[in-house]
């Protein structure tokens, strides 16, 4: 009988709590995606490359002077991410390279899903190489991996030289450093020797290419990496 | 603000196991994350009390277990704890390293009714 008024109703709500034991990584969805596309790069021998720097590094320009300089030698496709705009995908465009544009709207960053959908509607060509500028910003695209086979960091002598120190996680997750801008040099007090020793510090193997997109010293060795890629 | 991605993606983590134990409520998650990974707790507290409102998790304990820094020096050998990834070797002073610890971002378990 109940104890409160005396019916007969039964009152017997389970109360079985359990612990479940999950163990499952955040970014297991995005990890997921990044592998369904690099299997996707493999199986049409694209190379991936993902692109990150901080915002006015050079990146877009650099791209535009190696789709200009390597025409003929390979097949480029681009994919840009921005917050707002085409600005980027129009300069890309106007190299005569097949290019599309995600923007994030206020995400900070690219995911494996974004990319996922860019190359659905892009479907870029085989045996060729696809640069993915990922959103100017040091920090959040470093946790997202694409499905890209090599991430390419920009610095410029215009930034500090302790930027690696600043933002360790995307260079330690970074395959090459590129520092740009290497005209300046003369005229701002960047320690490119600091710089080279910080970005050891934060991963002792990492490649570094010295080059100005201006002046057009050191691009050679940049597209010596990239066709040994 | 990175954080709302990752605090979105144990959320989602979190409801698909309470689904599939057709779990009324969540009255505790349990979290891992390393001190090498790039959360901002400030931010990530903020993206959290924002994003589990009218969800199961809303008015559940969370327990986060901060995971310290170790890596194993290449040259020496020798284990230590880091507190940055380019902090170097306590043993020899290389920067030559492999971390084994601190990068751990996942949700370890969930106490469910």
């Amino acid at each position: 009988m109940c104890a409160t008024c005396g019916c007969d109703t039964v009152t017997t709500k389970k109360a079985s709590r359990q612990v479940v034991e999950v163990e499952r990584d955040v970014l297991h969805e995005n990890n997921l995606l990044a592998e369904r596309n690099r299997g996707y790069f493999l199986a049409k021998d694209i190379l991936a490359i993902n692109l990150v720097s901080s915002p006015g590094s050079g990146k877009t320009t650099l791209l535009e002077r190696t789709l200009t300089d390597m025409k003929g030698q390979c097949t480029f496709a681009v994919i840009e991410g921005d917050q707002q705009t085409t600005n980027d995908a129009d300069r890309i465009h106007a190299t005569g390279t097949k290019v599309t544009q995600i923007n994030t709207g206020k995400g900070c960053h690219l995911d494996a899903h974004m990319i996922h959908h860019a190359l659905e509607g892009m479907r870029p060509p085989g045996e060729s190489i696809l640069f993915i500028e990922n959103v100017g910003n040091l920090v959040c695209p470093a946790m997202f991996d694409l499905g890209e086979k090599q991430r390419v960091v920009v610095m410029s002598v215009t930034e500090g030289d302790d930027k690696p120190l600043k933002y360790p996680d995307m260079f330690y997750s970074s395959t090459l450093c590129i520092i740009n801008k290497t005209d300046l040099l003369p005229y701002v007090p960047f320690d490119i020797e600091k710089a080279r020793s910080n970005v050891h510090k934060v991963k002792a193997d990492l490649p570094i290419i010295e080059l100005s997109c201006l002046s057009g010293e050191g691009l050679n060795v940049w597209y010596e990496w990239l066709l040994s890629k | 603000m990175h954080e709302l991605s990752i605090v979105t993606g144990i959320i989602d983590i979190a409801l698909r196991e309470a689904e599939k134990a057709h779990a009324d409520m969540i009255e505790a998650i349990e979290l891992d994350i390393g001190c090498l990974t790039t959360i901002e707790m400030t931010a990530f507290d903020f993206a959290w009390r924002q994003a589990i409102k009218g969800t199961l998790l809303e008015g559940c304990t969370r327990i986060v277990n901060r995971i310290e820094g170790r890596a194993r020096c290449l040259d020496c050998d020798t284990v230590f704890g880091l507190q940055q990834v380019y902090d170097a070797c306590t043993g020899c002073g290389s920067h030559w390293i492999a971390i084994e610890e601190g990068r751990q971002l996942s949700v370890r378990a969930l106490t469910i009714s």
